[in-house]
């Protein structure tokens, strides 16, 4: 009970709840020690020569890292619009799948025009199409009491059939319908479609100042993405606690019973949120279209298209403590466990599953400190009219 | 404690707690600076002081929900150390808060049981439980019916399985935190009955409440906190209304008011024979019909449970009607959603204000414009404008005296009764065409209590119609040009103040009907 004494001061106490995320996947890196000593792996050699390397190590690894931290982001901070908005969208899997196919078919279908116009509207084919995606599971809650949990469950098996389906069908490529065994892929998109890569634009800058060309950066494969989840995430920012329909998105989440008081239209607003969290999601798959795959291929179903994006995005956004500012790190953080987790099972020979156990862990621990600074702040909720929640009336009865 | 009496529950006495010193403080306050209380067995000490005065924290100190900064608690002469609700238990401390923490989905007996240890092990003794429950309902006049679930019980009733589950976990001093707040008259009573008799077997009871006439009525002393400080402790035969108030707010408070003769305009509420449903289904509104015109204060008075709240909400479009029609100033609005009547200048203060009145995770500024952040006073276009907002809550803070660190303190930390006020001072300050105030007083403090009076008052000067709704017939008779009387779902008469008498609203109140009273319309 020291840490209690210390955190009265409620200073410390501030500094210690940031911090506590950090702490967490501390805790479970430790424990992943462990385990991978268990394995006769040493640990400081995964984590220096694994983890780190393989995320930070070099240019292209720092680059691969921030590429795997795009769609996290983009689902991450559609996720802080819906769980702020009261509404559990675990639906970012399907979202991200409709995103890349109607950019991939807005790619295919106008792939003469200019690519200034087609960037932009495969992004935006993208996030619309997520949009509806998320936006159907927000209408059936609204108006018919569906739950959103199991509905956006359903909505990403229903995605994932349709990319199988369409790839296969509509959207295969002229040369795989013709051959014998045909691989289910789409055409790839134009090159001119090609998100910019930002090695590229930097050269540019450094020309411009009369630097030398920067070889490595322009060789990596980073595409513009991130930038645009950067911006993303600060206008999300912006929106959420600086407009009024932020404002009562958020007042929806936190007590639809005032909030209709209000004369604010609760329906409305929850269907809003998983519109938006859809978008963010869609449009996170119409990046990946246009930025990594630059085509759809069905072969090994939804996790190769979404590399679970959709789940961990949540993750991101959880950890980001739900601010959209708070994801941009968390969304780093999870692609370099990733990325760096690939380098890793390299290096010390063991099995894949161990990262997938890693990124457990850290979930574990992360959502779990979550819950215990949560009771923590309620035990200080005023109870005697001030607070209503579930209070820890039975905590320590024996 | 070998020679402690025991009380009739089995449990050692409390002879004697004390508190010494005790400071508390919290970001940006000092909730508690060097408060010395103590309470006997036997007697039942009370805790006044206006809102955020530092009570409800204090009680918390004693019940371990908060750690005090500085300052000592001693049971029986002995230091003890309180670090959590279960150390409070232990030690023979029960608290009961205004908000009830029971499940609604479990029955009476199973509430008690709840994270009790089983006598059979992992085998449920509800058996045993329910015995129990009995018994102490019949010391205790604490009529329960111990299978009844508790979603079925009225407030008063929940409020009796609170009592008893305290005294099932061997309870010896009881901490009662506005218990009487959303009580009727008689419930109260009977509350007191049952106080007198804990009392009388040897608890020690701390009991909280803003009406000054129970404290007199149930205490043995009061002690009186004003902005943290201890300012004295009384015997309360020596201590009057008067001098209470005036150890509280630091000046007289009278609470009667002027109320100069206001030109009465045409009806802008008028409810036309409404029928709806209560949330269980049964009828709670039986054709309901009311007018209520500019510049008047119509009082609905009534035990709670009538139909108010219902009434209430059909009005303001949160309630589909069954039946009949609801008028505003000439417009028919049956049906019309709480975003339409926002517009028209209703205004609507309901009971239940911390679920349905504000957003407690939001900060006090948010709360404060929970229906008007899209006038144009405090957005533009779909971007709030947080200089222009930050200006307004600083005058409505400053007006209605909400006591709070800072207008980005999330409300939930906010005392009880500031958040009420902070309610009132949202809707009052909207100048609306027509208000509905709901209980507008419940757990506020006196000088508070006046000044919302003053202000319900001077909005009636500017024109407003308002409908009061309260269980307080002090306060009815205080404000009201007219009063009906709410019972079952009908009116059961509309009466002019001038010719009302208490004792002929009670007669009213108790569904029985005075043809004499025929309505009045001018
Ligand atoms: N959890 C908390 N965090 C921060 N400040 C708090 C907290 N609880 C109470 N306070 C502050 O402490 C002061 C005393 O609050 P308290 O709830 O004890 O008042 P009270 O006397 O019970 O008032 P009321 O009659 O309104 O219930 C208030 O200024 C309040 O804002
Ligand atoms: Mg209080």
């Amino acid at each position: 009970m020291q840490l209690n004494q210390l955190l009265r001061n409620p200073r410390l106490e501030r500094v210690f709840v940031t911090l506590l995320p950090l702490v967490a996947v501390i805790a479970a890196l430790v424990l992943g020690a462990f385990m991978l000593i268990l394995m006769n792996a040493d640990p400081i050699e995964a984590y220096r020569d694994g983890l780190y390397e393989g995320a930070f190590g070099t240019k292209n690894a720092v680059a691969d890292t921030l590429i795997k931290a795009t769609p996290l982001l983009l689902v991450g901070i559609g996720i802080c619009i819906s769980f702020r908005g009261g509404v559990i969208n675990i639906g970012g899997e399907g979202q991200m799948i409709v995103g890349g196919l109607a950019a991939t078919w807005l790619g295919l279908e106008f792939r003469d025009a200019s690519p200034d116009v087609m960037i932009p509207a495969c992004l935006i084919g993208s996030f619309l199409a997520g949009a509806i995606w998320g936006g159907l599971a927000g209408v059936l809650k609204a108006y018919f009491n569906v739950n959103e949990i199991l509905s956006t469950i359903m909505l990403n098996q229903i995605a994932s059939l349709w990319m199988g389906y369409l790839v296969r069908s509509v959207l295969i490529s002229e040369k795989q319908k013709n051959s014998a065994s045909p691989i289910p892929e789409t055409d790839r998109l134009p090159r001119e479609f090609d998100l910019p890569r930002i090695g590229e634009r930097l050269d540019d800058i450094y020309k411009f100042f009369g630097l030398p060309s920067d070889k490595l950066w322009a060789t990596t494969l980073l595409h513009n993405g991130i930038i645009i989840a950067i911006i993303l995430a600060v206008l999300v920012y912006i929106f959420l606690w600086r407009t009024t329909i932020g404002y009562r998105i958020r007042a929806v989440g936190k007590n639809p019973r005032a909030s209709r008081y209000a004369g604010i239209q609760v329906k409305h607003y929850v269907v809003l949120s998983l519109v938006l969290s859809g978008g963010f999601a869609g449009l996170a798959g119409g990046i990946q279209v246009l930025g990594v795959r630059h085509r759809m291929n069905a072969e090994g179903g939804a996790i190769a298209f979404t590399g679970n994006a959709g789940f961990n995005g949540i993750v991101a956004a959880l950890f980001g403590k739900l601010h959209p500012l708070g994801t941009i790190p968390a969304a780093v953080l999870f692609g370099a466990l990733l990325v760096g987790g690939n380098k890793l099972q390299r290096v010390v020979q063991v099995p894949s599953a161990l990262i997938t156990v890693l990124i457990g862990l850290v979930i574990v621990f992360v959502v779990g400190s979550d819950i215990w600074t949560r009771r923590r702040t309620q035990r200080r909720v005023s109870v005697d009219g001030a607070g209503s929640e579930a209070q820890p009336e039975t905590e320590g009865i024996t | 404690m070998p020679n402690a009496k025991l009380l009739p529950t089995g449990q050692a006495r409390i002879e004697h707690m004390e508190m010494r010193g005790i400071v508390k403080r919290f970001p940006g306050v000092l909730a508690a600076d060097h408060i010395n209380f103590d309470v006997r067995a036997g007697e039942v000490h009370a805790l006044l002081g206006e809102n955020g005065a530092g009570k409800s924290t204090l009680m918390k100190i004693l019940y371990g929900l908060y750690q005090q900064n500085e300052g000592d608690i001693f049971l029986n002469g002995e230091r003890v150390f309180i670090k959590s609700p279960a150390d409070a238990i232990a030690l023979g401390i029960g608290m009961i808060h205004q908000h009830f923490m029971l499940v609604p989905s479990l029955t009476v007996a199973e509430n008690v049981a709840l994270g009790l240890k089983s006598s059979r092990g992992l085998l449920l003794d509800l058996d045993v439980v329910t015995n129990r429950i009995n018994d102490l309902a019949k010391t205790y006049g604490l009529h329960i019916d111990p299978s009844a679930p508790v979603w079925q019980l009225a407030v008063g009733e929940r409020q009796r399985v609170e009592i008893i589950k305290a005294l099932y976990r061997g309870a010896a001093l009881l901490i009662l935190d506005e218990p009487t707040a959303v009580l009727t008259p008689q419930e109260v009573d009977d509350l007191f009955v049952t106080f007198n008799q804990m009392v009388d077997d040897g608890h020690a009871l701390i009991f909280i409440s803003h009406k000054l006439h129970e404290v007199l009525a149930i205490s043995h002393r009061i002690s009186v906190l004003r902005d943290g400080k201890h300012v004295g402790t009384v015997p309360t035969r020596e201590a009057t209304k008067q001098s209470l108030a005036r150890m509280m707010v630091g000046r007289e408070v009278l609470l009667q008011y002027d109320r100069p003769p206001v030109e009465v305009g045409p009806p802008r509420l008028q409810v036309t024979d409404a029928r709806a449903a209560s949330d269980q289904g049964t009828e709670a509104l039986r054709g309901v019909s009311l007018d209520v015109r500019a510049g008047e204060i119509l009082g609905l008075a009534g035990v709670s449970g009538n139909g108010q709240r219902e009434l209430a909400e059909v009005i303001f479009g949160l309630r589909p009607m069954t039946g009949g029609t609801i008028n505003i100033e000439g417009r028919d609005v049956t049906g019309q959603p709480a975003s339409i009547l926002n517009t028209m200048g209703m205004s609507y203060i309901p009971e239940e204000r911390m679920v349905d009145g504000v957003i407690k995770d939001f900060t006090v500024a948010e709360n404060l414009i929970l229906q008007d952040h899209g006038l144009p006073v405090y957005s533009r276009n779909i971007f709030l404008r947080p200089g222009a907002i930050a200006q307004r809550c600083a005058e409505l803070i400053q007006n209605f005296n909400i006591r709070t660190p800072s207008q980005e303190t999330p409300i939930k930390s906010l005392s009880g009764g500031n958040i009420q006020k902070l309610v009132l001072a949202r809707e009052l300050a909207r100048a609306p065409r027509v208000l509905i105030a709901a209980q507008p007083t419940r757990g506020v403090d006196i000088g508070a209590t006046e000044y919302i009076h003053q202000r319900l008052l001077d909005q009636r000067a500017k024109g407003t119609a308002t409908l009061l709704i309260s269980e307080d017939l002090d306060e009815i008779m205080a404000l009201s040009d007219r009063i009906a009387v709410i019972y079952e779902g009908e009116i059961m008469g509309v009466v002019d103040r001038a010719n009302a008498s208490i004792e002929q609203l009670g007669l009213l109140m108790a569904g029985v009907r005075q043809e004499t009273t025929a309505e009045q319309s001018a």
